[in-house]
């Protein structure tokens, strides 16, 4: 996952992107506008307050009077007490932007997953997604939000300065215009290399990182091969690649300040220098030298702030992108309009209107290739009668999963239809065909939570009553039972707490709780103890009666137990017909029957179950 | 009492924890000293400055006292007395803009100095850290939590060096701002350098508790941060499952409701911020406020002068900023050493050893093992295992999960040590044997072989750096993937893991091979390696092998009859026991694990050469 996370590429800055990306601000007007005026207030308040000062030193200090104090500091105090009541209302207005971006983000992505077809999954790294959903939506909320504040307050405060300044002083506004131009030039040039490399730095570190994953999780081999001091060797040197890199970003970072501000103070001193001359030609007054000193020293800030925002708009100009590309990709399986204004889809679903499912399914004429792949089946034809279990066999590759996958409808057809119930499923929405399928993987995946909300994912409404019967149904009932918190036990991440087969048998009880008219398995060969399998055997026995089921079948007792048998090789049906037939005709089924055969026997022996 | 004893352990804990981060620092001490130094020179300049600018408005005002430290009086005088200075006033402008150039070049000096500094000890705390962990023994790693020790190496030693680079300095500067305040304001007059400086306590207190209670809410965010990120990856990793019993709409309202919690807390964190600056942003304009309006009152009364009143001003906007900062650091001063705690904890594990005066007795000898027994804890493994391999001698081991085959060979290289019995090689008990001798010239082959994330050819390289390709291809057509390694693109460039191709275990395997035959062996092991083999390469192989070496002592765990069947002697291994031992046609006689599965297998083939 941490690879996805070191793409730092710094690009030009796309105009397009970053104006979808406004919207998501633009979304909270309010909040904009509020944050945006507080911003102007600031800037000016920034340009008056030490105006203030300024006129407290000519006109009580040098008057030698302290008549009006009262009313001065009355005034400073209410004027830093709104300001303060603006700091809070920005500060507050540009986190509530920052949040709500990232979470307009999160969501609007997550929604569109939920609607992508597996052709998306296949491509695309979880590693990538995740990447994209957390740390790249909070870059992008962070950076558009405080983009803003900085960016209106930069241009107001600037403008506001210079007024002030002009009307004040003409000549000694001048002086600092003229330090403009080096310190901008400066500015950009470092806030982009500092950037660099930080990112640089990163990138090391990411690789640390790895360096630590790989040092820890291959430490056994490690040992073995006695390849301890080249290890070290090798992390060694990417330390001190780290230590040098670090150093090196230290350092031009700690060049930028120091002359940045020897050029102003060049400047303060020649502010000095002319306007202390102005002060004895009585042109200005000596309060009004320390406002112009003031503001050659908080000038350059806005300037820093700018051209530091360019550059961080640059940098997240990649994870834009990539952001808006997950959020407007569009899926290849959608419902067609008339279906869902007909039958609802799986946000607004309209189940009064849907057919229940007797579950013959047929396969007509089907072909199939996966993006930029070679066919998997071409005209490929199969019927299978309402309530039968049909197994299918055959090696890896040869097409089974296609088959199912079809029938689920996570991809369709390339050519030709899937009828169900003697009617092409594209005909009625995806929730629906889902709605009355049960599926139980090769790979059982449990979501974390109790085992309890696991078994329920099959019908959310299910009372606990209900979930118990289903486990007791599937017998896993006993072993849950025995578990510290019954049916309240957590399973941990992904089901981490539980074992193989304990888990294939919650995917059971959660198959059967759907009670659905079309069954899936995908067979699992995973290792097993021998009493759990006894057990999965009888789940698979109570699951598949009365249900149209297709079985990507290993265990031999469940092919055998199936009403129709096929064997599939280079996306063809090779063979057909029921345990009795197929082992009569001694061909494929027979050698793949007796190898298996074999194979479970020897197992056995060495106690590793199937 | 007790209470008390608890105490004093506890005081006792953080001192070592102290004691750990100076260590570390040790090479690294002349940068923190130096650094600490320019921090105070800094300060000083920072400070001069701004009285250059008091001291050109008391010169232009023509203030009648000049109450200034001595230096700048003594400046004064140089440049001519005030009178001379009044029409070149530029003299200050000059001095002002060195005070402040050294004071930048300081900050420069400074900050180089800390970075290095902190840089050398972050490497050094990894480097020690990461060599520790290598260095621990077998046992460790099986039993290991990832997570967690990748979480230490990273996070904490980032910790320290934060602490190091920024907050360490911080404590130092504020510090000498104060004193230096102290010092120039105090002569000029204690009760308004009094009154400027009351609230500035006011402000560290409630920014040191600020940051210690915002710690809080930063952790429940840090929480819902990552179980939305757990709804997030489970609904990737099981979008088959979602899609199969159509739960979009319930995975939707589950991600909606964790992405809402954290929105909502996230946003009660910044509201948090957003009072802490706008109430300091008053107590800091009060305090301003209560030294601009006495100085005016002070000034007009002609206690001060106006240059003294500007100086009183600057020096408390110049400390006003740090001291509102300072809380956060000493709130996440409390962190470093947590961190430096948790490191401990790692570098306080025993490292494996080493015999006391290790041998490096030659390897191609007979092979003895006698009584031996071996225990993970209470589980007994091995039991009572006695048998000989004479030198060159290929012993294949066959037996059910969990016999012990592989805790047999790994006690071979000293992975784990015996505690009951005895293993000879050649006489000597491998106890007293190198055990990095043990492991460099016995070649073991694990099931599951780890592969490095680097290219193939430095994969089959890896213990053996200084190999040319011509060798290394060799090796990698014993183990037959020679013409795999060429069907990738980048042929044996190509990246292995997540950036790169992934292999088939099969494929992982036959590269450990060829890691393993690069390396010239007196012993070699496969545990159970050619597992995810077909039979057909997995006899290519050994008949490869057998070409090759010239007799090397061999060590083969397997499933597969004709695999086992060459060997010179084949052991059956049940529950820890040797049950059965002898040359095929030997045990094929017997009644046993052996001849069951023979007989299975032998069936196997006579039907697929029929077919």
């Amino acid at each position: 996952m941490n690879y996805y996370e070191e793409e730092f590429e710094t690009k030009k800055v796309d105009i397009r992107t970053w104006k979808k990306l406004l919207q998501y601000a633009a979304r909270h007007k309010k909040a904009l506008i509020i944050m945006s005026i507080s911003m102007v207030i600031i800037a000016v308040f920034d340009v008056i307050i030490p105006y203030m000062r300024s006129y407290a030193i000519d006109e009580y200090i040098l008057q030698e009077t302290t008549k009006g104090l009262g009313w001065f500091t009355a005034i400073y105090m209410s004027v830093s007490i709104v300001v303060g009541y603006i700091v809070y209302l920005f500060i507050y207005k540009a986190g509530f932007l920052e949040t709500y971006i990232t979470y307009d983000i999160r969501r609007d992505a997550f929604n569109n997953l939920q609607k992508l077809s597996f052709s998306y999954y296949d491509v695309t790294p979880v590693g990538f997604i995740m990447a994209r959903m957390t740390s790249d939506a909070v870059r992008l909320g962070e950076t558009i939000a405080w983009a803003l504040v900085d960016m209106v307050w930069g241009a107001f405060f600037m403008v506001a300065a210079l007024i002030g300044m002009f009307i004040m002083n003409w000549r000694l506004a001048l002086i600092v215009l003229v330090v403009v131009p080096p310190i901008a030039i400066i500015s950009a040039y470092f806030s982009k290399i500092i950037l660099k490399y930080q990112r640089r730095v990163k990138k090391t570190n990411s690789r640390i990182t790895s360096a630590f994953n790989e040092g820890i999780m291959g430490a056994r081999t490690t040992k073995s091969l006695h390849r301890e001091d080249a290890n070290f060797k090798e992390f060694d040197e990417l330390t001190g690649k780290m230590r040098n890199s670090s150093i090196k970003a230290a350092v031009i970072s700690a060049i930028y300040m120091p002359i940045v501000m020897t050029i102003g103070a060049a400047a303060t001193g020649a502010m000095l220098w002319l306007g202390g001359e102005q002060v004895l030609s009585t042109a200005i007054k000596l309060g009004e030298l320390n406002f112009f000193i003031s503001m050659s020293t908080m000038f350059f800030e806005p300037i820093y702030q700018i051209s530091r925002i360019f550059a961080e708009l640059q940098s997240s100009q990649a994870a834009a992108e990539r952001v808006i590309g997950l959020v407007e990709a569009k899926s290849d399986i959608i419902d067609a309009p008339e279906v869902i204004e007909n039958y609802g889809d799986a946000i607004h679903p309209k189940k009064e209107n849907w057919p229940d499912i007797n579950g013959e399914v047929e396969f007509k004429n089907v072909t199939f290739k996966y993006k930029g792949g070679e066919k998997v089946l071409s005209d490929f034809d199969l019927k299978v009668k309402a309530g039968s279990t049909i197994a299918i066999v055959g090696e890896t590759g040869s097409g089974k999963s296609t088959i199912v996958n079809l029938l689920c409808r996570f991809y369709e057809p390339t050519d030709g239809e899937v009828l169900i119930d003697g009617k092409n499923y594209k005909k009625y929405p995806q929730i629906w065909l889902h709605s009355n399928l049960g599926y139980v993987l090769q790979t059982p995946f449990l979501f974390s939570g109790t085992i309890m909300d696991n078994i329920r994912y099959g019908k959310l409404d299910a009372t606990d009553e209900e979930v118990i019967e289903a486990a007791k149904l599937v017998d896993a009932d006993a072993f849950i039972n025995k578990l510290p918190e019954g049916y309240s036990t957590s399973v941990g991440e992904g089901g981490s707490k539980l074992s193989t087969g304990e888990k294939q048998l919650v995917s059971f009880a959660r198959a059967i709780l759907a009670n659905p008219a079309l069954f899936v398995l995908d067979e699992a060969t995973s290792s097993i103890d021998t009493e759990t399998e006894a057990k999965i055997q009888n789940a698979i026995e109570k699951v598949l009666t009365g249900r149209t089921s297709f079985i990507i079948a290993h265990r031999l007792s469940t092919i055998r137990h199936a009403n129709r048998i096929i064997v599939i090789s280079k996306g063809k049906i090779i063979e057909d017909g029921t345990h009795k037939e197929l082992m009569k005709n001694k061909k494929h089924y027979y050698e793949l029957y007796t190898n298996q055969f074999k194979q479970e026997q020897e197992n056995e022996i060495l106690g590793i179950a199937n | 009492m007790k209470n008390k004893k608890e105490k004093k352990k506890l005081k006792e804990e953080n001192k070592k924890k102290v004691r750990l981060l100076y260590r570390f620092t040790k090479g690294a001490r002349g940068d923190f000293v130096s650094g600490m130094l320019f921090v105070i020179f800094e300060n000083f300049f920072n400070f001069l400055g701004p009285l250059f600018l008091a001291l050109a408005a008391d010169i232009l005002v023509k203030s009648a006292n000049l109450h200034y430290p001595k230096i700048i009086l003594r400046m004064v005088e140089l440049g001519g007395g005030a009178e001379e200075l009044y029409t070149h006033i530029y003299f200050i402008a000059i001095a002002f803009v060195i005070a402040m150039s050294l004071r930048s070049l300081f900050l420069f000096v400074r900050s180089k100095y800390l970075a290095r500094g902190s840089e050398t000890v972050a490497r050094k705390m990894r480097n020690e850290v990461y060599d520790h962990i290598q260095r621990l023994p077998y046992e460790y790693h099986v039993n290991a939590e990832t997570g967690d020790l990748i979480q230490r190496c990273t996070t904490d030693v980032d910790t320290i060096r934060r602490f190091l680079a920024v907050q360490l300095t911080e404590i130092v500067r504020v510090i000498t701002m104060v004193a230096i305040a102290l010092v120039i304001l105090i002569p000029i007059n204690t009760l308004l350098t009094a009154l400027s400086m009351v609230l500035l306590p006011v402000i560290l207190g409630a920014s040191f508790y600020f940051f210690k209670k915002v710690q809080e809410q930063f952790q429940k965010v840090d929480e819902t941060d990552g179980a939305l990120s757990t709804i997030l990856q489970e609904g990737l990793t099981g979008v088959r499952v979602v899609r199969a019993f159509g739960r979009e709409e319930f995975e939707r309202e589950k991600y909606s409701k964790k992405n809402i919690e954290l929105r909502d807390k996230t946003y009660i964190l910044i509201k948090y911020f957003a009072i802490f600056y706008a109430a300091t942003d008053v107590i800091v304009v009060a305090q301003l406020l209560i030294c601009i309006v006495l100085g005016i009152v002070y000034a007009v009364q002609g206690i001060i002068s106006v240059g003294q009143y500007i100086m009183f001003v600057s020096y408390v906007r110049i400390m006003i900023w740090p001291i509102r900062q300072f809380g956060r650091v000493l709130a996440d001063m409390g962190k470093a050493i947590i961190s430096s705690g948790r490191l401990n904890e790692i570098l306080e594990e025993e490292l494996e050893k080493n015999s006391l005066n290790p041998i490096q007795a030659p390897l191609d000898k007979d092979i003895e093992f006698k009584n031996v027994n071996f225990a993970y804890g209470e589980t007994k493994v091995l039991k009572n295992i006695s048998f000989t391999v004479k030198s060159g001698e290929t012993v294949a081991i066959l037996g059910a999960t969990g016999s012990g085959k592989s805790t047999l060979v790994q006690l071979l290289q000293r992975l784990y040590e015996v505690e009951d019995g005895e293993i000879l090689i050649g006489g000597v008990n491998i106890r007293d044997i190198d055990k990095y001798h043990l492991r460099k010239r016995i070649g073991i082959v694990l099931q599951e072989p780890f592969l490095y994330s680097r290219t193939i050819e430095e994969n089959i390289k890896i213990a053996e750096e200084h190999v040319e390709l011509p060798c290394i291809e060799e090796s990698a057509k014993i183990a037959s993937i020679h013409d795999v390694i060429l069907g990738f693109e980048e042929g044996y460039n190509t990246l292995v893991g997540e950036r790169g191709v992934t292999l088939s275990g099969g494929q992982k395997q036959r590269i450990a091979i060829a890691r393993t035959v690069l390396r010239e062996s007196d012993i070699l092991i496969f545990d159970d390696s050619l597992s995810a083999v077909d039979t057909e390469t997995d006899a290519k192989i050994r008949s490869s092998l057998n070409e090759r070496k010239n007799k090397i002592t061999t060590f083969i765990i397997s499933h597969r009859i004709s695999t086992l069947m060459e060997a010179d002697r084949i052991l059956v291994l049940k529950d820890g026991h040797i049950v059965q031992q002898g040359t095929h046609d030997q045990l094929i006689g017997i009644d046993g694990l052996y001849s069951r599965i023979w007989k299975i297998q032998a069936s196997i083939e006579q039907e697929e050469e029929v077919n």
